[in-house]
């Protein structure tokens, strides 16, 4: 079965797995330079116009999957001589062009852009047309495309640029590392950085490998992860978890039943809040919507709520979470975070740690993994957070009217801010979330797809727990 | 002061962590003990059994209790301990 949707998915997979080979075996510093030449064998080019090129490439996913350019604080990188240079022509008039008579292209182009030649086929002036796309819409014969590059065409915030080498590039300042280029860039040329190798040096000294260690790995993982992994039951990923060297799983759906019901007082209390679930989604309003900065929740997020948790009370913890997220390694970063959260994988770097120490999960028996209710489970897809809010009102009582403004995806997001900013906002509580259909879209799953909606409810329903209050009863 | 931790880890949780959560925290308003007895949860120690739930008390950890066992458990170490320190 794929364990993967695109090759590009695959061939990063690959440097991860083989960098945690090296990594567990303390051999990563003497054969760093042999990796790209041992995953591009022979003389024959397979990807690129030659071997060397293709090495080169991969010595700088290489770089990446052990933790990237330090000087760099996005966790985002563009891998330069591996940007393709897409063309970035905008919008073109095709050879499907017939030449017709009803001219609709002309007529819905607000700037006067579109003229014809003696033939009735349209032309567009580059200068005067400002790519808005009504033209190609209108067309009869589709004749009008859109040449944007698919990375810029991904990041819906416009952060992607390109230099005057035509090489993408990320505007630090507005990125806010969800990741969406990352899963979009046809040639792989911008990964997410890995800190993989931290998180196989956490438990390579813990109790459970290393005799004598004095501390215990907590794995938290996204209930997201009901959506990957297909190919395996959840509890044989729990027992896998448990082989890697982690010494318990905890779900961080947890901590979304402990944030719901927080999130849900503290909005009635304001009359108005926007959700701190999706780090994305609350640094994408502290740099484009300052001023709506009051607004967002003071809770901690799932993950790192559930983690101080653990830290609080089991002393000698350590705590890695495992999710679909890029952004999550930012925000593990940040002050408010760092204490709680030792390090974060994505789920394709988690598959790259299982297979380099050679564990087929779906050959495993199946371990347990219950902590959170039916409501913290399905906090990972879009729609979720809300029907936690509301239900924990209702749990605790509270007199509220919520109106909520489920917004998926950044750009839903977006336009809910700026109602918001204008006074014009229909709701008193905003759920952000970055990526589309909420985290189950993140850009570090494994799989993507129209399934994945259902699955995580399937897992919400399969939760011992059917209310929030009966999950965190002894967790106030 | 007692710090008393209910396992709320998966084996545990599935096994009814939640009934002794109740139970504890009724028994501990029964007996007036809110201010010598510090109730969390925790994960997983390491100790699952094949019944029952798994409870720390300060540094010793018990193991196997259940809804019927947990008056006498509750008894001998929780309730005899607190009242002989006040001795």
């Amino acid at each position: 079965m794929r364990k993967f949707d695109t090759k590009v998915q695959h061939l990063k997979y690959k440097v991860l797995r083989e960098v945690a080979r090296l990594a567990w075996n303390d051999t990563l510093l003497e054969n760093i330079l042999d990796i790209p030449e041992r995953l591009a064998p022979g003389n024959e080019p397979t990807m690129r116009c030659c071997v060397y090129k293709e090495r080169a490439i991969l010595g700088e996913r290489v770089k990446l999957a052990m933790g990237g350019d330090k000087n760099n604080p996005n966790v985002i990188e563009v891998i330069g001589i591996a940007c393709d240079e897409c063309p970035v022509g905008s919008y073109e008039v095709t050879n499907a062009c017939r030449g017709c008579l009803a001219h609709r292209c002309e007529d819905v182009c607000k700037f006067g852009a579109i003229s014809f030649d003696r033939d009735h086929v349209a032309h567009i002036d580059k200068s005067k047309c400002k790519e808005c796309g009504a033209c190609s819409k209108v067309c009869p014969y589709t004749a009008i495309v859109g040449r944007k590059r698919p990375c810029q065409n991904a990041c819906k915030i416009k952060a992607i640029s390109m230099n005057d080498q035509k090489t993408a590039v990320i505007d630090n300042k507005k990125c806010i590392q969800c990741g969406a280029c990352v899963y979009q860039c046809p040639f792989g040329a911008i990964m997410d950085k890995s800190f993989m190798v931290n998180a196989i040096d956490i438990l390579k000294k813990s109790e459970r490998n290393t005799r004598g260690g004095n501390y215990r790995v907590y794995a938290v993982v996204a209930p997201s992860i009901s959506s990957q992994f297909a190919y395996a039951k959840l509890g044989q990923v729990v027992t896998g978890l448990k082989k890697l060297g982690f010494h318990d799983v905890i779900e961080a759906a947890l901590g979304a039943d402990m944030v719901a019901m927080a999130e849900s007082r503290e909005l009635a209390e304001k009359g108005l809040l926007t959700s701190s679930c999706c780090p994305a989604f609350v640094r994408y309003i502290k740099s484009e919507f300052p001023n709506l900065t009051e607004h967002i929740s003071h809770n901690l997020s799932p993950m790192a709520t559930i983690a101080k948790y653990i830290k609080d009370t089991t002393p000698n913890s350590k705590v890695i979470f495992i999710g679909p997220c890029t952004s999550k390694k930012a925000e593990a970063q940040l002050d408010e975070v760092k204490p709680y959260i030792d390090t974060v994988l994505t789920f394709e770097e988690l598959q790259a740690l299982f297979d380099s120490r050679d564990i087929d999960i779906s050959t495993l028996e199946e371990g347990f993994l219950d902590n959170a209710s039916y409501f913290g489970r399905i906090f990972a897809r879009s729609g979720g957070l809300t029907d936690a809010a509301v239900q924990a009102m209702k749990e605790q009582n509270i007199d509220f009217e919520i109106k909520p403004v489920v917004c998926d995806g950044i750009e839903a997001c977006r336009v809910a801010l700026l109602k918001l900013s204008k006074g014009l906002l229909d709701g008193n509580f905003i759920e952000g979330m970055a990526c589309t259909g909420g985290c189950i879209g993140g850009a570090g799953c494994l799989t993507h797809g129209e399934k994945s909606k259902a699955d995580v409810d399937k897992y919400g329903r399969e939760a011992f727990e059917k209310n929030i209050g009966d999950a965190v009863s002894v967790l106030k | 002061m007692l710090f008393v931790q209910v396992c709320v880890g998966s084996s545990c949780h599935l096994k009814g962590s939640q009934d002794i959560v109740e139970l504890m925290e009724k028994a501990v308003k029964e007996h007036h003990l809110e201010d010598d007895v510090v109730l969390s949860g925790s994960f997983c120690i390491g100790r699952c059994n094949r019944v029952g739930i798994t409870v720390q008390v300060n540094d010793d950890v018990f193991v196997g209790i259940t809804k019927e066992s947990f008056n006498e458990f509750f008894k001998k170490n929780i309730l005899d301990v607190i009242e002989s320190e006040r001795k």
